[in-house]
C-alpha cells in the first residue's frame, strides 16, 4: 500500500492528441479514488501512465513518495484489472492467479497458499482448473480481480473492470469491492463511466473534462457543489434541468443560467409557473416527469404514483434554495 | 442440387491435388514391363522401394534433407519469432518500411542470387556443407516468417501484453510466457511451410553441393536418371518415400494448425 501522486502530469500522443494535461492529484494511502469523465477525457491513459505503459510527455508520477517516472512497469509494483479482463487464455485459472508469483518468483508453498486465499476470498476455488474459455462473463472478472488481488502492490487500478457485465451482476460485485476494499484495505484507482459506482465505492471522485481535472472532491460535494456546469450535469439521473432564469420567473439575466436538480423541482395543481407536460417515465417507486415551459423541456422527478397525462397543463414549485447559478459564458458556478 | 454441386467440386478439388500424387504411387508400384501402361498395374510390387536404396546413400541423402531443414525452421522461427514480436508490439520505428523490405528481398528470383551466393558460400568455406544451405534458406524463408509471425502477434489483443508487463514481466518475458504460446498455431504452420520449402529446395541444393553424401533428397532424386536408364519406378517410389514425412508432419500438427487458442481471452 502506497500514496499515487501525480505532479503536473501531461501527455501528448505521437498523432498530436493530448491526452491528459497538466493534472494534479494526490491518492492518498488506502483511499479509494475514483476517476470518472466521458469517453475519450483521458481516464485510461492517465491509468497507463501511473503504471508505467505510457510514458508522460512531461510531469512526475510518485508511488509511496518515490519518483517512479522513469521506472518499467514492473518496479512500480501496482496492479491493474483491464475492461476486456486480458486473461492469459493458455493458463487455467490457477495458472492466471499465480502467473504474478510465479513471475517474482514466490516460493512454491507460498504461492499456493495466496492463490488459494485470493480464489476463496473471491468464491472462485472450484473453477481453479478451468481455462478462461470455460468461464461465465462474472467469473472472469474475478479471476481478473484475483489476478490483481494476489499480488499486494502498492496500488491497485482498475479500467471500468465492471463494464462487461450485465446491470444485476454490475451492482452485487460492486457491494463485493466495495467490502473488499474495507477488509483488505489498499490504494484503489478505479476508472469508471457508471456514476452509481463512482457515488457508492469511492472515497473521493476526480473529474476529468478534455484531459484536465475538472474537480476533485467527495461525491457528495460533486453533486451538491459542482464547480462548473460541467460537474454539475455529469452527476445526477435524471441529468440537471439547466436554463435561463426568466423561464423560472426570476428576474432575466443573459449573463447566467440556473440549474435545479429534477428532485428539487416539484409538480403541484396550481401555482403561478405553469406548464405542458411532455413525456411520463414511470420508474417503479418514482417517476420522471418531462414539463414543457415554452421552448423549455425541465424534468421533475415524482413520485411513482403520479397520474399526470401527457398534455395535461401542470404547475411547477421549487424552493429558491436549491438553484444552482452558473456563468453563461464560461459555465463556472456563482457564489 | 446444391450437395451435388458441393460434392463435384470437392471431388474435382480433391483429384486436383492427390491425383499427381496417387500416380506416382501407382508408377512405383507398376513392375519395369508394364512401366508403359496406363492401367492398373496387374502385378504390384515393392521392388522399385528397395532399389531406391540399393547402391546409394539414399538413407543418409534424407538424413541431410532432415537436418537442413529442420535446422532451417528452428533458425527461421528463433528470429522469426522474436523479429515479429518487436515488430508487433514494441515501439520500433519504421516497422512498415522493415516489412516492406523484407517483402522485397524475398521476391528476387533464386536463379539471379545464385551466382553471387554462390561465391559468398565459397569464400566463407561453407561449399558442399550442410551449413551452406541452412543459410541461404533461413534468409529466404525469413520474410515469409516474419510476416506470418507478425500477423499473428498483431491480431493477440494487446491487453495481453499489457497486463504481462503488469504482471511483472520483461519485454520478453511477456513475449516467452504469453504472446509465444498463444503464437503456437502461427508457428507451427510457418515452421511446416519453411520446413517444406527447404525439403523441397532444388538450385540451391545442386548448386552448392557437389559430393554425393552432402546432397539433399530433391538433388538426389533428378540425378537418379543420369545413373541408369530412366528408372521412373525408382523416381516415383524415392518421390513416395519423401513425401510421405511431409504428410506425416502435416497430419500431425494438423490438431494445432486450427487456431482459435486464444478463445477466452477478452470478454465475451
Ligand atoms: N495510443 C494512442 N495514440 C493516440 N491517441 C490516443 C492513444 N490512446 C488514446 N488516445 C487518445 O487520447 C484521448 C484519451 O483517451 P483515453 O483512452 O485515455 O480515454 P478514456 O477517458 O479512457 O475514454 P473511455 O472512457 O472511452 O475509455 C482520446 O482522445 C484518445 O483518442
Ligand atoms: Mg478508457
Amino acid at each position: 500500500m502506497a500514496s499515487v501522486t501525480l505532479e503536473n502530469l501531461s501527455k501528448q500522443f505521437a498523432t498530436g492528441t493530448f491526452a491528459v494535461r497538466g493534472l494534479q492529484l494526490q491518492i492518498a494511502d488506502g483511499e479509494f479514488l475514483c476517476l470518472v469523465g466521458p469517453s475519450g477525457c483521458g481516464k485510461s491513459t492517465v491509468l497507463n501512465l501511473i503504471a508505467g505503459l505510457e510514458q508522460p510527455t512531461s510531469g512526475t508520477v510518485r508511488i509511496g513518495g518515490a519518483d517512479v517516472t522513469d521506472l518499467d512497469p514492473r518496479a512500480r509494483d501496482v496492479a491493474m484489472v483491464f475492461q476486456s479482463y486480458a486473461l492469459y487464455p493458455h493458463l487455467d485459472v490457477r495458472g492466471n492467479l499465480a502467473f504474478p508469483l510465479k513471475v517474482a518468483r514466490v516460493e512454491r508453498a507460498q504461492l499456493q497458499r495466496r492463490v488459494e486465499q485470493t480464489a476463496a476470498l473471491l468464491g472462485i476455488e472450484g473453477l481453479l482448473d478451468r481455462k478462461p474459455s470455460e468461464l461465465s462473463g462474472g467469473q472472469r472478472q474475478r479471476v481478473a480481480l484475483g489476478r490483481a488481488l494476489v499480488r499486494r502492490p502498492a496500488a491497485y487500478l482498475f479500467d471500468e473492470p465492471l463494464s462487461n457485465l450485465d446491470a444485476n451482476l454490475r451492482t452485487q460485485m460492486r457491494g463485493e469491492l466495495k467490502k473488499l476494499h474495507e477488509t483488505m484495505g489498499g490504494t484503489f484507482i478505479y476508472v469508471t463511466h457508471d456514476q452509481a459506482e463512482a457515488m457508492t465505492l469511492s472515497d473521493r471522485v476526480a473529474l476529468m473534462n478534455a484531459g484536465q481535472l475538472e474537480q476533485l472532491g467527495t461525491a457528495r460535494e460533486l453533486y451538491h457543489q459542482p464547480v462548473s456546469l460541467f460537474a454539475a450535469r455529469f452527476f445526477g439521473a435524471p441529468t440537471l434541468n439547466v436554463c435561463p432564469p426568466a423561464v423560472l420567473g426570476l428576474p432575466a439575466d443573459a449573463s447566467a443560467v440556473v440549474g435545479l436538480r429534477p428532485e428539487h423541482l416539484e409538480l403541484s395543481d396550481h401555482g403561478p409557473l405553469q406548464g405542458r407536460v411532455y413525456l411520463v417515465e414511470p420508474m417503479g417507486a418514482e417517476a420522471w416527469v418531462t414539463v414543457e415551459l415554452g421552448q423549455h423541456r425541465l424534468v421533475a422527478r415524482c413520485d411513482g404514483s403520479v397520474a399526470l397525462k401527457v398534455g395535461a397543463t401542470a404547475a411547477l414549485r421549487f424552493d429558491p434554495a436549491h438553484l444552482r447559478w452558473f456563468d453563461a459564458a464560461t459555465g463556472k458556478a456563482r457564489g | 442440387m446444391k450437395r451435388l454441386g458441393l460434392l463435384l467440386a470437392m471431388t474435382a478439388a480433391l483429384t486436383f491435388c492427390v491425383g499427381p500424387f496417387l500416380w506416382q504411387v501407382l508408377t512405383s508400384l507398376r513392375p519395369e514391363t508394364e512401366q508403359t501402361r496406363l492401367a492398373l498395374p496387374t502385378r504390384p510390387t515393392l521392388q522399385a522401394y528397395a532399389e531406391v536404396f540399393e547402391g546409394r546413400a539414399f538413407a543418409q541423402v534424407m538424413l541431410n534433407s532432415f537436418a537442413v531443414a529442420s535446422l532451417t525452421t528452428l533458425l527461421c522461427l528463433a528470429i522469426g519469432a522474436l523479429a515479429a514480436f518487436a515488430l508487433a508490439r514494441l515501439p520500433v520505428p519504421g516497422r512498415g518500411a522493415l516489412l516492406a523490405a523484407a517483402l522485397g528481398a524475398s521476391m528476387f528470383p533464386p536463379i539471379a542470387t545464385v551466382g553471387p551466393l554462390f561465391l559468398l558460400i565459397r569464400a566463407l568455406g561453407l561449399r558442399d556443407q550442410l551449413a551452406g544451405l541452412v543459410l541461404p534458406y533461413a534468409t529466404f524463408a525469413l520474410p515469409l516468417t516474419l510476416w506470418v509471425l507478425t500477423a499473428h502477434f498483431r491480431q493477440l489483443p494487446p491487453d495481453l501484453y499489457r497486463a504481462a508487463r503488469i504482471d511483472g514481466c520483461t519485454p520478453f518475458a511477456a513475449f516467452w510466457r504469453v504472446l509465444l504460446p498463444l503464437a503456437a498455431p502461427g508457428l507451427v504452420t510457418t515452421g511446416l511451410l519453411v520446413f517444406i520449402f527447404s525439403w523441397n529446395e532444388f538450385l540451391y541444393a545442386l548448386t552448392f553441393t557437389s559430393s554425393p553424401e552432402h546432397r539433399t533428397v530433391p538433388v538426389a532424386i533428378a540425378l537418379f536418371a543420369s545413373e541408369h536408364a530412366e528408372p521412373w519406378a525408382q523416381i516415383a517410389a524415392a518421390s513416395v518415400i519423401v513425401t510421405l514425412p511431409l504428410v506425416i508432419l502435416t497430419l500431425a500438427f494438423q490438431r494445432r494448425l486450427v487456431s482459435g487458442l486464444t478463445a477466452g481471452a477478452v470478454k465475451g
